[in-house]
């Protein structure tokens, strides 16, 4: 073939570069001599740029799954034996073609944003694509010249590296893009705060065009860290489901200051107070976005002196990094000031119990990082090392989640400017005895042993009776004829049901880390053929081991015959994978989800004698970590589904452009 | 994600805590496991040699229960293995002066972000002044009137 693949793939990401810079200055420059035909140029570019990453991305797909070994990409990270769907997600499994989906993702967002923004002020949106633009232009420089996943190798190798053993697994496939649509995500209101940075005006209409966006990213962001948080416990072949590892922080601070942003907005659209603050949150969030692409890609994290060695990437990502979050700084520090602040509220208010949010939030957000970065810096200025891990985490970040938790129910049953603590501590009065009962039920239940476990119970169930109360209270459920109850409660706003459900959601969380951490049943031990392990009320007992072959691996699966208290039995077949390729191994754990609970079994090493050890668990509840994820995130959709109905276009730039529908986001 | 933290347990297909390492007295096992999750895997990305399946890990668990067996206490314990790794095998850094920021900041950002609130707060009183003798005769006058109907 004349032209290949990885030649179309090259070639368009140069033209997205061109177009991306197209995209970086025509807008901008139309919005600053207010020219309607530059600025129009806006949209369109960024719509086929959006085409040409696209069709890169396609191209890096196709050499992969046509295992064109002739791609060093493809002979580094793939094999011809691997299952179809690893020949897909190994186009991402690596550091080349994850900066990719980071762009394609970014052009994505970019074309959706001309696309649905119709109703937008025009040089608003000329400038929010132009940030954009600047983005776009600075990876995709950055992939061109350091990182180009379309590098040939001569002569071509006959067979691939194959990917790593560990990222064969479906989740591979859904953790990296939900994380990235996450991360990238929180661009566009990076993009937002900017542009009406440069505009020197804004208004709750601006909080209301980024809230969608934020919540969408928010939301990404949130399934693509459990997701993460799920694959890890299954894999790692012990159970543990976060292990504050910088790479794991890296995409948990982003969440929380998008956390913060998504609440401080809501104060700016409905009251148009902490409009500063929440243009600076804006920039703060994709600024640990940004620094989390840093911290995962340089390689930084493994040691200090690696990333010296081979500083090239790294050292690229960090002037990109410096460039966005010092100048936006710089112009937030420029422009900020002159922004007409508004809105006074009381302390005891929904915006007070927001402000309370945020402060609490951001605490925490810092804490993350110093303890990420700590080391780090410790290590580069005085050569000293020390390592943080969970231990300290449990010492800071906990109690800062302690009172912030305590006080979510409150939120939504504080008035707006002036609030009555009292009265709203008397409607949260059922989730208070609820709680307590929780607490009591928990102590009594596990004989006592601790207080701090049985208080986290109840703050969970607090979370919990706290949302429904707070739907039933907008219902006024019981204080009317049923009906009419009803007629309220479907006739509440979406976003009701939306921030009910994600600090619900919050709550089941809460719970599932509070059980397994508390309670879990753990049986390590050696076993031969025939031998029973008690486990809670279940018993394992170790059937045979057999040999087995997968695509591109060797397998020894061991089963197990599991009889529970109650009569029930089923099987549990945990392995081992032999991957000739790469000569390594991996730990494939069982797991059998009974009601919320799991029992989770793991190999260790086989003797000669036929002895096996094995690792099991009983893991009260922990499902309900990962659940909560899922509600919040639903909750997020069903937010996003309100909003869609109300976000047209503010009266103000209806009257600019009289010809606009209002579009929905 | 978690590549490096993956990469360790992919390094030995064996794991963690073995059956073979555990002590007979389960008490001095259960102090030897809680330790073991405070020490971290030195070639490992913020695992403990709890959880950890690299030789490393098993030959520092191997450590800690020969320490305690020797009848070392738990302080003494982690010293002894600080006194050879540094400070770097403890997953929890040590309340030094050098760690104050990273100890602090919770704390600290607390503070700060307390303080600003609390300087931003608009001092506005809600100025409800008492009405005169006069404006309550007249306020009575017009509210008397308003209930006449007519």
């Amino acid at each position: 073939m004349d032209l290949s693949f990885a030649e179309i793939g090259h070639y368009s990401l140069v033209l997205a570069l061109a177009l991306s810079l197209l995209q970086s200055f025509v807008p901008l420059w139309g919005a600053h001599r207010l020219d309607g035909r530059l600025m129009s140029v806006g949209p369109v570019v960024a719509v086929v740029n959006f085409g040409y990453v696209a069709l890169a991305f396609a191209a890096l797909v196709a050499v992969h799954v046509t295992s064109d070994f002739s791609v060093a990409n493809v002979y580094e990270n793939s094999n011809s034996q691997i299952p179809l769907l690893f020949k897909i997600t190994g186009v991402w499994g690596n550091h080349e073609g994850s900066i990719l989906l980071w762009i394609l993702i970014l052009a994505l967002f970019g074309a959706l944003v001309a696309l649905f923004s119709s109703n937008l002020p025009d040089t608003l949106r000329a400038r929010v694509l132009s940030v954009q633009g600047w983005i776009g232009t600075a990876f995709l420089l950055f992939l061109l010249l350091t990182s180009n996943p379309f590098a040939r190798l001569n002569p071509a190798p006959m067979e691939g590296q194959d990917l790593n053993p560990v990222l064969q697994d479906i989740g591979l496939a859904i953790h990296p893009p939900m994380l990235y649509l996450g991360y990238v995500g929180f661009s566009i209101a990076f993009s937002f705060a900017i542009a009406a940075l440069i505009d020197g005006r804004i208004d709750a209409a601006w909080a209301r065009w980024v809230r969608p966006w934020t919540l969408l990213a928010w939301l990404f962001l949130t399934l693509g860290i459990a997701m993460g948080s799920y694959w890890a416990y299954y894999e790692l072949g012990w159970g543990g489901f976060w292990f504050w590892d910088p790479v794991e922080n890296a995409s948990f601070m982003p969440w929380l200051a998008g956390t913060a942003l998504l609440h401080s907005a809501v104060v700016m659209e409905k009251r148009g107070a902490l409009k500063i603050w929440t243009i600076l949150l804006a920039i703060l969030t994709f600024s640990l976005s940004l620094l989390g692409t840093f911290i995962v890609r340089s390689g930084v994290l493994t040691s200090v002196h690696a990333f010296a060695s081979d500083p090239t990437r790294g050292v690229f990502i960090l002037a990109i990094l410096t460039a966005f979050i010092g100048g936006a700084l710089v112009l937030f520090a420029w422009r900020a000031p002159g922004l007409k602040q508004g809105g006074i509220f009381a302390p005891i208010s929904r915006e007070g119990a927001l402000v309370f949010n945020n402060l609490f939030l951001i605490a925490a957000t810092a804490t993350v990082l110093v303890g990420t970065l700590y080391p780090l810096a410790l290590d580069t200025l005085t050569s000293r090392k020390i390592s943080v891990g969970s231990p300290f985490y449990q010492l800071t970040f906990a109690p800062l989640m302690v009172p912030l938790l305590l006080a979510v129910p409150f939120g939504p049953m504080l008035a707006w400017k002036r609030g009555d603590l009292k009265g709203a501590a008397q409607r949260l009065a059922v989730a208070m005895v609820l709680s307590v009962i929780a607490v009591v039920l928990a102590l009594f239940l596990s004989g006592a042993k601790g207080v701090l476990a049985p208080l986290a119970v109840g703050l969970g169930i607090w979370l919990i009776a706290g949302s429904v109360v707070d739907l039933t209270e907008r219902a006024r459920l019981f204080r009317g004829s049923l009906s009419t109850s009803f007629a309220r409660l479907t006739g509440l706003p979406r976003s009701a049901f939306g921030s009910a459900l994600g600090h619900a959601g919050l709550g089941l969380t809460v719970l599932g880390i509070t059980f397994v951490s508390s309670w879990q049943i753990e049986a390590i031990t050696s076993v031969k053929p025939g031998q029973s392990i008690p486990l809670g009320h279940y018993q394992l007992t170790y059937v045979e081991t057999t040999n087995g072959r997968g695509p591109n691996f060797r397998a020894e699966v061991s089963r197990f015959q599991v009889t529970g208290d109650n009569g029930r039995s089923f099987t549990m077949a945990p392995s081992k994978r032999f991957f000739s390729a790469r000569q390594s191994a991996t730990t494939e754990s069982a797991l059998k989800t009974i009601w919320l609970s799991q029992i989770y079994l793991s190999l260790g090493d086989r003797s000669d004698d036929g002895s096996l050890v094995v690792r099991a668990y009983y893991k009260p509840l922990v499902t309900l970590i990962w659940l909560g994820g899922v509600v919040m995130a639903i909750g997020g959709v069903i937010s996003l589904s309100d909003r869609r109905l109300r976000v047209g276009a503010p009266r103000k730039a209806r009257a600019r452009k009289p010809a606009a529908e209002p579009v929905s986001t | 994600m978690l590549a490096l933290a993956l990469l360790c347990a992919v390094a030995a297909p064996a794991f963690a805590v073995q059956p073979n390492e555990m002590l007979p007295d389960p008490a001095l096992e259960a102090r030897a496991r809680a330790i073991s999750e405070g020490l971290r895997c030195l070639v490992c990305q913020n695992e403990s040699i709890d959880d950890s399946n690299a030789p490393l890990a098993h030959d520092l668990r191997m450590l800690v229960r020969d320490r305690l067996k020797a009848g070392d206490t738990d302080a003494q314990v982690r010293q002894y293995l600080v006194a050879r790794y540094g400070e770097f095998v403890l997953l929890k850094p040590s309340f030094s002066p050098e760690n104050l920021l990273l100890w602090g900041t919770p704390i600290m950002v607390l503070a700060v972000g307390g303080l600003i609130l609390l300087s931003r707060r608009p001092r506005r009183q809600p100025r409800t002044l008492a009405l005169s003798a006069e404006e309550e005769a007249a306020l009575e006058r017009i509210l008397s009137r308003e209930d006449q109907p007519g």
